[in-house]
């Protein structure tokens, strides 16, 4: 009968410690973070792009990374997608007889491929040892090598296959676009939108970035607009330019100075979605496309980021460690009860 | 007290070379080699990893699935001192012995898989941690309850060379250990679970759920108890004892109930997110989803009734199905179910080299030959003769 009792005694200790503490923890939801205000990112805009992958051939340079080739004959780099060695791509969409761009059937679209900085990363979120880490200010996603454990769970964890790791090598590392942040002190900025001839990546800031995606989707398909190339200087900047000859510039973020390089065109049928601008609670990257998303490769992305459910799990059952410290004291003060005379009685029998 | 009277644990005796030890030898060589070239040319000359599939069965089995297996220490534990059922104490050594290799290896299993091994320190550097990541937390719980699970088995190393002073020693704070080894197994394995939900929308639905620390936690209790019922058949029939009958008919019930429990909310939470229907559309995915609840459901069946729970063959079976109903939730979730989300662009496809089956299967020889050389030189196994005669 003793038994009998102690295991209801058992039964009832642990289940009221899990209950007070399912009552002393407030199940508190970790929201998904929005962008820092002064987010720096890329806007990158479908019916703009002519596929010329510059931008392709200036990360590489930019970042250092080797050519890779998926041609017999291994004349020039030719990447099929992102790699450990490839931060940025441009991709065809093809269907049917391709008779023009920007056509869902029968036609072709491009669409860039690198990382989109979200505003609440699932890889920042994942990594075990802060290898992956969101700037505060800009919001950049960088990685660290010399943290970096080669888990690969934030390959596993982006959405948009972005992280990617160097399986080729003993020491292989994880390779994405940290927006080229290592030009940034130099005043430099991101090498695609710098490169790019037709402004279909722009560098900027994201809510700048935004404001100008929005006002391209007020445009009327096919009427000539003013389109802006390289980087995106809102009109506050421009004000703080100072004359014509350069003289009294002020530059907000310190970018090396640029002619004005914007150019007139005709305005693309664009979808009435900014990519980017809700996704996962938002991405600093945003783009524009006449094409469906899903069908040039983005994904189909709820408003919430699942780092956010993934930490109000783990926060509500291992906050400050309130929880785990509570069964452990209700589970010792059972075993307490329970091990001694059952180690004394082995020891007897030894005896 | 008459309950806890059982035969005092002795070694089995006998020769450590026979068919099965050496099968074993040549299975940790082959292991051996591949793992020299694993480490000096990178992942990718051993397995078939790429980025739509960075983790493979080094992670799902080895890890995932093999520190489940080893759930049985902490299973039986609970049963013996938490809930004092005294009469299942023979249980304890064996089911710990064969915990605290699955754990052991899991944890080395997971070096074998990362790419930065060398920097592996950062996760126990405290300007390093993330704890945020649920990475972290099952690195933390899994890398203390190897060090927990250890002590806990001191006293039969101390016994074996005749410490008994340091064995007393050892004794008086036993308590806490085997408080802290029901703690941390109860937090890493739900967490093993956590681990897929920052994956979002790239888990099928069938195996994307908040409630999964719950449904990992569940199964791998059940699986515990399974994996004890599979081993004490083993043991058994391999050295020719008597079947421990009168502990595994009551314990395969509490399994059951476990069970049970693990079914409704299994159930329950695909119908109230509506991904139940998902299970209906014709997939791999469905397919593998029937298959995990045919081996969840089928043990009901098999050792629902209490006659049937007397029948040695019928719950070695039981133990089987529930071992692999619980290992295929997690394959399922974390490869079956997997899928990068990158459009149409993506075309990934895995499946394991033989190099990868065999570092594998190297693992699983390393326990087998472990327990096989623990049991017959350590007091794990309860004595025979006293067995006898109850």
């Amino acid at each position: 009968m003793g038994t009998r009792r102690d295991f209801l005694k058992g039964v009832l200790a642990s289940g009221a410690a899990a209950t007070a503490c399912a009552a002393a923890v407030p199940a508190l939801a970790r929201e998904t973070r929005p962008r820092p205000p002064e987010a720096l990112g890329l806007l990158y805009d479908a019916t703009l792009c002519v596929g010329c992958k510059a931008c392709v051939a200036a990360c590489k340079e930019s970042n250092n990374n080797p050519p890779e080739f998926s041609t017999v004959d291994h004349l020039w780099d030719t990447p099929l997608d992102t790699s450990g060695y490839t931060f940025n791509i441009i991709k065809m969409y093809r269907n049917g007889t391709m008779d023009a761009k920007d056509q869902e059937t029968n036609g072709y679209a491009f669409m860039k491929t690198s990382c989109m900085h979200c505003g609440d990363p699932s890889c920042v979120s994942a990594c075990p040892v802060s290898a992956m880490t969101k700037d505060p200010e800009t919001g950049v996603v960088g990685y660290n090598p010399d943290k970096c454990i080669g888990c690969r769970y934030c390959v596993a964890a982006c959405p948009f296959g972005i992280p990617k790791y160097q399986y080729d090598s003993p020491t292989g590392r994880i390779g994405k676009c940290e927006l080229c942040r290592h030009r940034h002190k130099d005043g430099r900025y991101s090498a695609c939108a710098e490169v790019c001839p037709t402004g279909a990546t722009l560098f900027g800031r994201t809510e700048d970035l935004l404001a100008e995606a929005k006002r391209r989707l007020a445009m009327k398909p096919g009427e000539l607009n003013r389109f802006p190339r390289g980087r995106l200087r809102p009109a506050q900047e421009r004000m703080l330019q100072g004359k014509p000859d350069g003289k009294g510039q002020k530059h907000r973020h310190g970018w090396r100075d640029e002619p004005d390089q914007s150019y007139e065109t005709p305005a693309g049928k664009y979808l009435q979605h900014v990519y980017g601008e809700k996704e996962y609670g938002g991405t600093q990257v945003l783009k524009l496309s006449a094409v469906n998303f899903e069908k040039v490769g983005m994904p189909d992305l709820p408003p919430e980021a699942a780092a956010a459910m993934s930490e109000t799990i783990q926060h509500n059952l291992y906050g400050n460690l309130i929880m785990p410290f509570a069964v452990l004291g209700a589970m010792t003060y059972v075993a307490k009860r329970n091990v001694k005379p059952d180690d004394e009685s082995s020891g007897k029998e030894e005896g | 007290m008459a309950n806890n009277q059982h035969g005092a644990p002795a070694p089995v005796g006998g020769s450590l070379v026979n068919i099965v030890t050496l099968t074993c030898g040549v299975l940790i060589a082959l292991m051996a080699a591949i793992l020299m070239v694993r480490f000096l040319f990178g992942l990718g000359a051993v397995t078939a990893l790429n980025d739509g599939y960075p983790w493979g069965i080094w992670i799902a089995v080895d890890v995932i699935i093999g520190s489940a297996f080893a759930c049985g220490g902490f299973s039986v534990a609970m049963l013996v001192y938490i809930f004092n059922k005294g009469e299942y104490h023979p249980l304890v050594r064996p089911a710990l012995l064969a915990s605290l290799f699955g754990y052991t290896l899991a944890g080395a299993g997971v070096i074998f898989d990362l790419g930065r091994w060398w920097n592996v320190w950062n996760m126990y550097w405290p300007t390093s941690i993330n704890p945020n990541s649920v990475m972290f937390e099952v690195a933390i719980c899994i890398s203390l309850y190897i060090v927990v699970m250890w002590i806990e088995f001191s006293p039969v190393v101390l016994e074996q060379f005749g410490k008994h002073d340091a064995r007393k020693k050892v004794s008086k704070a036993m308590f806490f250990i085997i408080a802290l080894g029901t703690v941390l197994p109860m937090m890493h394995q739900s967490s093993l679970g956590t681990l897929l939900v920052v994956m979002g929308v790239q888990i099928h639905p069938l195996w994307q759920t908040p409630v999964l620390p719950l449904l990992y936690l569940l199964s791998a209790i059940f699986m515990g108890y399974a994996v004890v019922l599979f081993e004490s058949c083993v043991a058994s029939s391999a050295y020719r004892r008597k079947i421990e009958m009168q502990m595994l008919t009551p314990m395969a019930k509490i399994m059951l109930g476990i069970l049970a429990v693990f079914i409704v909310v299994r159930l329950g939470d695909l119908v109230v997110r509506g991904a139940i229907f998902k299970a209906f559309v014709p997939s791999v995915e469905a397919l593998m989803f029937w298959l995990e609840m045919a081996c969840c459901i089928a043990p009901l069946i098999l050792i629902g009734a209490e006659t049937n729970r007397r029948n040695p063959a019928r719950l070695f079976l039981a133990g089987i199905l529930l071992m692999l109903g619980g290992a295929l939730m997690r394959l399922n979730g974390f490869l079956i179910g997997y899928e990068t989300n990158i459009g149409d662009a993506g075309g990934f496809t895995y499946f394991p080299t033989l190099a990868e089956v065999l570092v594998t299967a190297g693992m699983f020889a390393v326990e087998v030959l472990g327990y096989i050389i623990i049991t017959r030189r350590f007091p794990v196994l309860p004595r025979e003769d006293v067995q006898a005669a109850h």
